[in-house]
């Protein structure tokens, strides 16, 4: 359990306050540049020290200023990812990955996970990379190496900030899923800390909502992207919906995949992820087309029935729908966004409490959008 | 070509400038750390000490030598009674007065060594389980070496041409404090010895030059390893 209650000021009108408990595996600091997220994460590591408050890891106080508690960086047992990976230029491949194995090993923890080098080394695939000179990798490779090195200094929480934010879009969705993998092979908890909605909705189960230095909400994932009332923090990003849904079959002929959710089932390109396996699924806003009547004749692979819900006009050109999927009885209600024209709305004479289809392309989802469970 | 006396000169020269660079790279390197790293009260009180030999004339620092160091000096006292070690009128001496003078050189050029690695991988090296110490000796000073060069090659240099504190501090004794540039001085001092000055200015010269080509051989060394640091 991580359970943090900091203040840090750093002028007059700066001043980074949080605080949250949260149980996840992983945990997402989600806000937009400035809001105080690294300072959190540097405060958990040790690199910034708070004015007051405490910072316990399980039962463990790494900071608590009314008890005099501040331990050292290097006894926190806390690994970082960070944005540029900064390994060692100086030395090997192998040497980077060998700098904090070494000194884990003096430090005899219980809650420390089973690290073998020889499994990260094939989970990662870097067994290429160990001879290699630091300054010759690329970008994705550094990033392997700098998740690798600080796995295997045994830490009890693995920190990420932006890890994937200096990578192309092909790398990115390579590291994520090593992301994943590496939390559900070594049991790694994280706290990744980016402003990409796509990567937090991911791989988040918590996250922590920030804005201007304060923390607007702690919750889960899910809730957090379909509560209404967060919709100014997150609906800056793009708008949407999160789903929870599990893979229930694969089409072999048109390499489709198949899931299920409360709402009804979705079809999407195939995904290479056993059925059964859970998945969330971000549906946005602007691939959602509605319709007054069943839909004949269309390549939309996706309708759904749902009834109107809030309709959101501002007034401009666009206006955003809220779309109440017919779940089963006694399930929580499952909530669509869909951003249509204004126009569109007054045409189709949309009301609240309407019947309505919800009609969504197969290929508006990529792999990007899906975080996998095992 | 060179007489007894002119290798004399020369042996003296370099075991002063070795000597005197080896004992000061120590603190020189841990002064550098301090101001490159550390903040504590008198920090700018201390910065100026370090490099008040830059601005000082020589003689004011082979004076304030004389005073401290010398026989009768509170230092010099000390170490003499305790140790039985002599810096009056000794090469050693000699090795003293120029290690002060080089050291405001020498600190500079590795602190802005220091200070050019990025603080960020220090704390990379910190959350994988390194104390500072261990940070400062597989981290930061690997990836210093070229400026530790510098610093080496500019404090030796300096050494080989020391002239106002050492003549002021340990005089100017054939064989035991008289480096080159106090022969060269003497030399002018009587007539007629045109020759032997020239002869003793090419010798400064070939020293200087080896002693550039050797630091930037170490530098090129260090880049291949140290690498990309730079960028």
């Amino acid at each position: 359990m991580i359970d943090i209650d900091i203040c840090k000021r750093f002028s007059a009108q700066t001043e980074i306050s949080a605080k949250f408990i949260s149980s996840a595996s992983v945990l997402a600091l989600f806000g937009r540049s400035g809001s105080g997220k690294t300072t959190v994460v540097n405060a958990m590591a040790g690199l910034v020290k708070p004015d007051r408050g405490h910072i316990r890891i399980d039962d463990v106080a790494l900071f608590d200023s009314e008890r005099g508690i501040n331990m050292a960086v290097e006894q926190r047992g806390i690994g970082y990812v960070f944005q540029d990976g900064l390994l060692f230029p100086h030395l090997t491949v192998r040497q980077n990955l060998d700098y904090g194995a070494r000194r884990s090993a003096s430090f005899d923890r219980k809650d420390a996970p089973s690290v073998p080098f020889d499994q990260v080394v094939k989970l990662l695939g870097i067994a290429a990379l160990v001879q290699r000179d630091t300054p010759s990798l690329s970008g994705g490779e550094k990033q392997r190496i700098a998740i690798g090195r600080a796995l295997l200094s045994r830490p009890r929480l693995l920190l990420m900030d932006e890890p994937i934010a200096s990578l192309d879009s092909d790398r990115r969705s390579e590291i994520l899923r090593l992301i994943e993998r590496v939390r559900d092979e070594f049991g790694v908890r994280i706290v990744y800390v980016s402003h990409s909605i796509g990567e937090v909705s991911r791989l988040a189960d918590d996250v922590v909502l920030m804005n201007e230095g304060q923390v607007v909400a702690c919750a889960p994932t899910e809730e957090i992207f379909n509560r209404a009332d967060l919709r100014p923090y997150t609906g800056r990003f793009e708008g949407g919906a999160l789903i929870e849904a599990h893979a229930v079959r694969h089409d072999m002929k048109y390499y489709l995949t198949t899931f299920k959710f409360d709402g009804g089932e979705l079809i999407a390109p195939g995904v290479d992820t056993p059925v059964g396996a859970r998945v969330r699924i971000r549906v946005r806003a602007r691939d959602v087309t509605l319709a007054t009547e069943r839909p004949r004749g269309l390549s939309i692979r996706n309708v759904l029935e749902g009834t109107v819900g809030a309709i959101d006009n501002r007034g401009g050109a666009i206006v955003e729908v809220h779309v109440q999927l017919a779940v089963a009885d006694g399930s929580e209600a499952r909530e669509l966004l869909s951003r249509i024209s204004a126009q569109a709305l007054d045409e189709m004479q949309l009301k609240t409490g309407q019947p309505v289809y919800a009609l969504i392309k197969a290929i508006a989802f990529d792999k990007r959008s899906m975080g996998f469970t095992a | 070509m060179l007489s007894k006396e002119e290798i004399e000169i020369i042996v003296l020269s370099l075991k002063v400038a070795l000597a005197s660079v080896i004992f000061s790279l120590p603190f020189a390197v841990a002064c550098a750390w301090a101001l490159a790293r550390c903040s504590f009260p008198g920090k700018t009180l201390f910065d100026a000490l370090v490099h008040l030999p830059l601005v000082l004339p020589p003689v004011v620092i082979g004076y304030f030598l004389l005073v401290t160091f010398g026989k009768k000096g509170w230092i010099g006292g000390a170490l003499d009674a305790w140790f039985g070690i002599t810096f009056a009128f000794r090469w050693t001496g000699a090795a003293l007065a120029a290690g002060v003078m080089g050291f405001p050189l020498m600190v500079r050029a590795i602190r802005l060594a220091i200070e050019a690695v990025p603080l960020r991988l220090e704390w990379a090296a910190r959350t994988l389980g390194a104390s500072r110490w261990r940070v400062f000796l597989t981290v930061t000073l690997p990836l210093s070496i070229p400026g530790l060069a510098v610093g080496v090659l500019l404090a030796f240099a300096r050494s080989l041409g020391e002239f106002g504190a050492t003549i002021t501090f340990v005089s100017n004794i054939p064989g035991e404090t008289q480096t080159l540039p106090l022969a060269i001085y003497n030399l002018t001092q009587s007539p007629g010895a045109d020759a032997a000055i020239l002869k003793l200015c090419i010798v400064s010269i070939v020293l200087s030059v080896a002693a550039l080509a050797a630091s930037e051989w170490v530098n090129r060394r260090a880049r291949l390893v140290g690498g990309s640091l730079v960028k």
